[in-house]
């Protein structure tokens, strides 16, 4: 009687630190062949890091990887590539400005031509179901298809382990399901799949064992397929989620406080998507989602809302019915809009400014911060304390610059900064993107409570799951067209995943404005 | 032989020669920069180019030594400049102005005794039967090595970039170097190979200047070369070809201003002066127009300091 084979790869008691944290506490970890493994835990739980350990981006202060059994020291990607480890980025690791062939050839060892690849490719996309075209831009492929770029390029190498970070957050469910179809049929020739990621569904639907971590420890080890999404958040968060809850639709009648009408601009960035007859209305008291892949004309819209770029039509957004697409974002903050942008640091926040500093920038004209041209730091330092701790900022204090602050935390400090100038109308684009479970609930809740309020809320997602938390309608935006709205309760995830694909009925968004009552 | 078809060879002679010394600094910019490094050195290594390779020939008398030493002190200004923003991260675009003011004054050094030194200029090659010809005689037959060097080196660069897998890893890396990195390229290393070279291409520059086009050497003697070079990449958005085209452009307006200045036009000189930047710079922007276009050629990560992290 012989032993059983080995893992595939063995982890043994990696341990991992960087300054201020503890990543990795002794991890252990087995895959064997033919598995889809799933890694599973909050932002921060220290699954990135050990991903990079595998893979030779980032080495372990202690512990022992095992490849086949074998004792092996992964120094950097491409002798992670020779032993047989491909991994596909959360991040692509792609170069716009060159072509698929191009791209794909820069992460191969072997030299062989451009056209030799070409063909290399064409073959191994079409029997994976991954069609590609080797000579088009990158930039001038959709999310989805880069991240085909980025599996084409790694099973080129044919790997025995294939490491997929985090790889449906930017896809639509149609998507996700043909992703899936393609990651069963390599597990069956015998593949293992690494798979990390947080949402639970997924993981119950594709993986055949779990590895949970927390704090940078492995908590648990299980058949996601026997466990409910329940049990699984608790392993992850460690305690029970408390899911932000929507109260019943009242409906309120008023004129809409938010109007867009026939927007239509082209976008400032070569790469960017023109906006095309962008046509919705935001009423108090209700939360319009906006839902669609990132990259269609999202962006533009945020900037065209915010008054960073003025519309050439004066008229084509109002505000409480008064044209306001000509006015810059000081004077629409003035008419009682709140911002909320997607770049937490850059756009939502100045990074090596304080947090005090940061909600003097945005508060200082309804706050009153300012006197005479003066700042009454009394005043700034009280509002910021306010915000804090109203929304369970975890900082150290008011002085902590915005940067020190983690995804999350930032993400609820400036909702808060927001939402406490009591806006009338907010806009929020991505507000729980990179957020941890529990930030994201609080974040979705204070986004209800202020609704409740009588406030209007725009909320741009690529995350359906959280509009239907928490929208009252829905509109999908593909290649810069908006589709009219739909009552939350009256479609399906399946039918906006289908509109943000681009199948919607072109005729119904006439530039119209719909009344949903 | 027809006095109109002399004239007009030497017009165009005269151009080539003058486009030269500004086809090497840019050529060797343009790999720089496609690499993601600025360095706004080039005029203080073109500088130092000049006066190492004139100090070279006043002493050997060889001009192929010349050329070469003047590489080499290029190539280790060059160095000097990889070693503080690529070693220590220090700021690009600062680095690259202290390194031209450091080769303006350096040169001006240790070139003192120089000055009014006679030598004699580059040799031009003569071809018997081929040379004499007229017209395309003399501008396509009759002129020095490094007139000759440039041109290849426009093409041989265009073929690298456009054609070999180097080329292609040097774009990579100037376009995303994070993601370079994560397939596991050398960024650092990549980097400083094509600040050496951009340095090395910037000496021979240097070194047309006071061994072929005004055979002497005086301080600065580059005159804001080294500027125009740094622009003509941009212009030319990185394209060897466009370059070696910018280069000429500026070379035939400065030899045309220079004929009507001769020939007294009632312009002041200032003016004419100005010519050739501003027609170089008009003609390259209005070529170049596409953004889309420019997107594509540009090096994305252009002047950031990278640090892999891990």
């Amino acid at each position: 009687m012989t032993d059983a084979p080995p893992p595939r790869l063995e982890l043994r008691a990696i341990d991992k630190r960087y300054p201020g944290s503890h990543a990795n506490k002794t991890v252990s970890l087995a895959l064997g062949a033919g598995e889809i493994h799933a890694l599973l835990g909050e932002n921060g739980a220290g699954k990135s890091t050990l991903v990079k350990i595998i893979y030779g981006v980032a080495t372990a202060d202690s512990g022992e990887v095992l490849w086949h059994g074998q004792p092996v020291r992964v120094g950097s990607p491409a002798e992670a590539r020779r032993l047989g480890i491909g991994m596909v980025f959360q991040h692509f690791s792609l170069f716009d400005s060159l072509t698929v062939a191009e791209n794909v050839a820069l992460g191969l060892n072997a030299k062989e031509s451009l056209e030799v690849l070409s063909r290399r490719i064409v073959d191994l996309s079409t029997r994976y179901g991954l069609p590609l075209d080797p000579r088009r831009h990158v930039h001038d492929l959709s999310v989805g298809e880069r991240q085909r770029v980025e599996i084409v390029r790694c099973l080129l190498q044919d790997p025995k382990l294939l490491i997929m970070d985090e790889p449906t957050s930017v896809l639509t469910p149609q998507e996700v399901d043909k992703l899936f179809d393609t990651l069963r049929r390599l597990r069956d020739e015998g593949r293992t799949i690494l798979y990390i990621s947080h949402k639970l569904e997924e993981i119950r639907a594709l993986c055949d064992r779990a590895t949970v971590l927390r704090a940078g420890a492995v908590v648990a080890t299980c058949d996601p397929r026997q466990e409910s999404a329940r049990s699984l958040a608790r392993m992850m968060i460690g305690s029970d989620l408390v899911a932000a809850r929507r109260t019943a639709q009242e409906q309120r009648p008023g004129e809409p406080r938010l109007v867009v009408e026939n927007l239509s601009l082209s976008a400032s960035h070569p790469f960017g998507t023109d906006l095309e007859n962008v046509s919705f209305a935001v009423r108090p008291g209700e939360i319009f989602g906006i839902a669609g892949v990132a990259g269609n004309g999202q962006g533009e819209l945020m900037l065209a809302l915010s008054g960073e770029h003025r519309t050439p039509v004066h008229d084509a957004i109002r505000i409480d019915g008064r044209p306001v697409g000509r006015l810059g974002p000081r004077d629409r903050r003035d008419l009682g809009l709140g911002l909320v942008p997607e770049e937490r640091l850059g756009r939502g926040a100045v990074p090596d400014l304080s947090l005090a500093e940061n909600a003097l920038l945005s508060g200082y004209g309804r706050q009153s911060l300012v006197r005479r041209g003066m700042i009454r730091f009394s005043k700034v330092n009280d509002y910021a304390d306010r915000i804090i701790g109203a929304f369970n900022v975890i900082a150290h204090g008011r002085r902590a610059e915005a940067r020190s602050l983690s995804g999350g935390n930032l993400q609820k400090f400036i909702i808060g900064r927001e939402i406490l100038q009591n806006p009338r109308l907010l806009i929020c684009s991505q507000p729980t993107w990179g957020v941890d479970a529990g930030s994201a609930a609080a974040i979705h809740q204070a986004l209800l409570d202020l609704r409740e309020q009588g406030a209007a809320v725009l909320v741009i997602s690529q995350d359906l799951d959280e509009l239907f938390t928490i929208a009252d309608r829905i509109a999908v935006m593909s290649g810069g067209r908006l589709s009219s709205p739909r009552a939350a309760h009256d479609t399906s995830v399946e039918q906006v995943g289908l509109m943000m694909g681009g199948l919607f009925d072109l005729s119904d968004e006439a530039g119209v404005v719909h009344d949903p009552a | 032989m027809i006095p109109e078809t002399d004239a007009l060879a030497a017009l165009l002679v005269a151009m080539m020669r003058a486009a030269t010394p500004l086809a090497f600094a840019a050529l060797g910019e343009l790999i720089t920069e496609k690499s993601g490094v600025l360095n706004l050195g080039v005029e203080g290594m073109m500088v130092m180019g000049a006066v190492s390779a004139f100090m070279v020939v006043v002493a050997t008398g060889n001009p192929a030594l010349a050329m070469l030493a003047a590489a080499v002190v290029g190539l280790l200004m060059a160095a000097l400049f990889g070693a503080l923003t690529l070693g220590l991260l220090t700021n690009q675009v600062a680095t690259g102005l202290a390194l031209t003011i450091f080769g303006i004054g350096l040169s001006a050094f240790i070139g003192q005794g120089y000055v009014g030194t006679p030598i004699e200029p580059l040799a031009r090659l003569s071809i018997p039967g081929l040379s004499t010809l007229p017209l395309i005689g003399p501008v396509l037959f009759g002129h020095d090595a490094m007139v000759y060097l440039s041109l290849a080196a426009a093409f041989g660069l265009w073929w690298f970039l456009t054609r070999t897998r180097a080329g292609l890893v040097l774009r990579a890396v100037g376009e995303n170097p994070a993601a370079a990195h994560s397939i596991g390229y050398p960024v650092r290393l990549i980097r400083f190979g094509a600040v050496l070279f951009g340095g090395a291409m910037c000496g021979l520059g240097g070194a047309y200047l006071s061994l072929a086009y005004t055979p002497m050497w005086v301080e600065e003697m580059t005159a804001g070369r080294g500027w125009i070079a740094l622009a003509l990449v941009v212009f030319a958005t990185w394209k060897p070809g466009r370059v070696l085209l910018g280069a000429y452009l500026f070379g035939g307006v400065t030899i045309v201003q220079l004929h009507i200045q001769g020939a007294g036009v009632a312009v002041p000189s200032q003016v004419l002066s100005m010519l050739p930047y501003l027609a170089t710079i008009l003609v390259l922007v209005l070529i170049s127009r596409d953004a889309t276009r420019i997107r594509l050629n540009a090096p994305a990560s252009i002047g950031k300091t990278f640090h892999p992290g891990g």
